[in-house]
């Protein structure tokens, strides 16, 4: 079965939803400081109207900005995390949870849906910082796990958009080992050949990106987002010296080599659809070139 | 070097040598002193390794005169060839390889080194890899896969290196890599945690078959004192985070994270080295031997399935 559907072409602009409610009526760029109208802003897709300064947002606002008409159905929404460890720092993990849950609206650190885009069908995860740091305990790797089992089974590519600090030290090892399920997935996914492209934003660091973020097919990444494994901070005490200016930000990341560009939030959802678009099989009855290739070797 | 809780225990040594000297000096018989002193020694032994905290263990995991990577390498094989270099960058010291003879058998040894002096320490830069010793690492492995030789890894790390350079050169994209290469190796790959094992730096070349832990060594997703330091936000709660993390051999192996643990001499694998080597190598046969016989696809399925089960998740 192909997993790439031809769609006529079309532009949808992402649809606010309509419960939210802007927390102020104004918005200042951190970077350059300029002053925009809070819904000027959230139509510019939370980018700088002056600078392009790419404002972090999370799962609510990538699903609106990708999938059609903000319709998605949503996977695995009801998973929650456990208390393994009967993890104690500052105060028990099972509260830190709760806590956060009810600040954030949020179950955990991640979220995934299948739905179409630009009218092709695609699986999508999606990372929320606001959840403790997005950091990855058992929760995130195992609804990444199934998000890559649900775009195998559908032969949908999956697009994974992560935004993490790393590891979620309460779930210790369990949090560890997320990095290896996921890539176990992720070489499943390789060898049937569905396209994984993985867009790195503002902050990817830790073992997200020591595992399922680096491992695209395609390795995308929002402009001036920190990537990187170690965090500026570590790396600082390590050699004692302040950092480079641009040390770690995504363009730093593609002239080192290791990302395939560099994607503006506003152009993200074309992008997308016509590198996938690229990717497509070539249509059936048309492969009869490798036949003859076969038959002239074997005269030969 | 003394470990605080190793110290009484010298001292009862120390004690014994003296009575066992002054034997022979004096010819006075002191066997029954000598035998109930012995016997003291090795009660005293006993209630002390174990009852270790979780902070103690780490601190055995790192007992600077504990075997490392290429005496085990040394210690098990017939014969060892080193190899080098990741053919892009360069040769990491810190991680090493090469093919072994072990009883006939050809294996590929994988691990990362620690130095035991001053010089060597910064030669192997205290065991924390760069990409290239995890590139250089991934090349051994497949070639191995090459000649359908197993892997057998040891892993000693306090993590992987947070410098400048080893983000310039994709530390992160290193370990990703290595971690989904592995699950696809065809040849049956063998873990074993030696020492530390300090998050996605072990983790790099600890995606195998068995992951197995010495028995006085650590393996979570950072080091007690770095996880002090963030949740804690001082370096003063080493024991506490060792404590919370739950990272010692048999807790890892209670939350089946992995697959059994190899024990160690009493007193740890520094105080009797060659019983150690001798362990490891029957453990390592005994392992091969039951890899072997399973088809390589197959192999492989169990492998992904085994680390697919991690994790504690509820449905609301
Ligand atoms: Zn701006």
């Amino acid at each position: 079965m192909p997993w790439f559907k031809r769609v006529e072409k079309g532009i949808h602009t992402p649809t606010e939803e309509k419960k939210e409610t802007p927390d102020g009526l104004w918005y200042k760029c951190p970077d350059c400081k300029t002053v925009t109208s809070m819904v000027e802003h959230r139509k510019n897709l939370s980018t700088c109207v002056k600078c392009n300064y790419h404002d972090r947002i999370g799962s609510r606002e990538y699903f609106a900005i990708l999938f059609d008409d903000n319709q998605f159905t949503e996977l695995d929404a009801d998973l929650v995390s456990g208390d393994p460890l009967n993890f104690t720092d500052t105060k028990p993990y099972p509260q830190r949870i709760a806590a956060t849950q009810k600040a954030t609206g949020l179950k955990d650190a991640v979220r995934s849906a299948y739905g179409t885009m630009n009218g092709q069908p695609i699986t999508i995860s999606c990372m929320d910082f606001s959840f403790i740091g997005g950091s990855m305990g058992s929760v995130v790797g195992e609804k990444i796990a199934r998000a890559i089992d649900h775009a195998r089974e559908t032969r949908t590519p999956f697009l994974m958009i992560s935004k993490s600090g790393g590891a979620r030290m309460m779930e210790a090892g369990f949090s560890l080992m997320q990095m290896a399920k996921t890539a176990a997935r992720l070489a499943l996914l390789a060898e049937d050949k569905l396209p994984y492209i993985s867009l790195l934003t503002d902050p990817t660091t830790g073992g997200v990106t020591a595992s399922y973020a680096m491992l695209g097919d395609f390795n995308i990444a929002e402009p001036g987002a920190l990537i990187g494994f170690a965090g500026p901070r570590v790396i600082k005490e390590t050699i004692g010296k302040d950092l480079p200016k641009g040390f770690q930000s995504a363009e730093f990341v593609l002239e080192h080599g290791f990302l395939d560009f560099i994607v503006d939030r506003k152009e993200l959802k074309q992008q997308l659809s016509d590198l996938l678009a690229m990717l497509r099989p070539e249509s059936d009855g048309k492969d009869n070139l490798k036949s003859k290739n076969g038959k002239a070797a074997k005269v030969s | 070097m003394l470990l605080d809780f190793e110290q009484p225990i010298a001292a009862l040594e120390g004690k014994l040598q003296d009575m066992k000297q002054l034997a022979t000096d004096s010819q006075v018989d002191v066997s029954e002193a000598v035998k109930a002193l012995e016997e003291k020694i090795k009660n005293l032994k006993k209630e002390t390794y174990a009852n270790l905290t979780r902070w103690q263990r780490v601190q055995l995991s790192r007992h600077p005169e504990r075997p490392y990577t290429l005496d085990y390498i040394h210690g098990i094989t017939d014969k060892f060839i080193e190899l080098h270099g990741d053919r892009t960058v360069g040769d990491d010291n810190a991680m090493v390889g090469g093919f072994g003879e072990v009883d006939g058998r050809s294996i590929m040894f994988i691990g990362q080194q620690k130095g035991r002096n001053t010089k060597q320490r910064q030669m192997r830069n205290f065991g924390m890899a760069n990409p290239e010793g995890y590139r250089k690492a991934l090349r051994l492995m497949k070639m191995a896969e090459k000649f359908n030789k197993p892997i057998v890894t040891l892993i000693d790390t306090p993590g992987a290196f947070p410098g400048l350079e080893a983000e310039e050169r994709g530390q992160g994209e290193a370990i990703a890599r290595n971690l989904k290469e592995m699950f696809m190796l065809k040849v049956p790959v063998i873990c074993i945690i030696i020492g530390e094992g300090a998050s996605g730096g072990a983790l790099g070349i600890a995606i195998g078959d068995r992951v197995m832990m010495l028995e006085n060594t650590w393996y979570s997703v950072i080091s007690p004192e770095s996880c002090s330091s963030i949740l804690w936000r001082s370096w003063n709660y080493k024991e506490q985070a060792a404590e919370a993390l739950k990272l010692t051999a048999r807790d890892m192996l209670q939350q089946q994270l992995i697959d059994g643990i190899i024990k160690e001499p009493l007193g740890g694998a520094h105080t009797e080295p060659e019983k150690m080597m001798h362990s490891l190598k029957k453990k390592i046969i005994k392992l091969l031997d039951e890899l072997e016989s399973v088809d390589a696809r197959e192999r492989i399925m169990q492998r992904i399935d085994k680390f697919s089960n991690m994790g504690v998740v509820l449905e609301s």
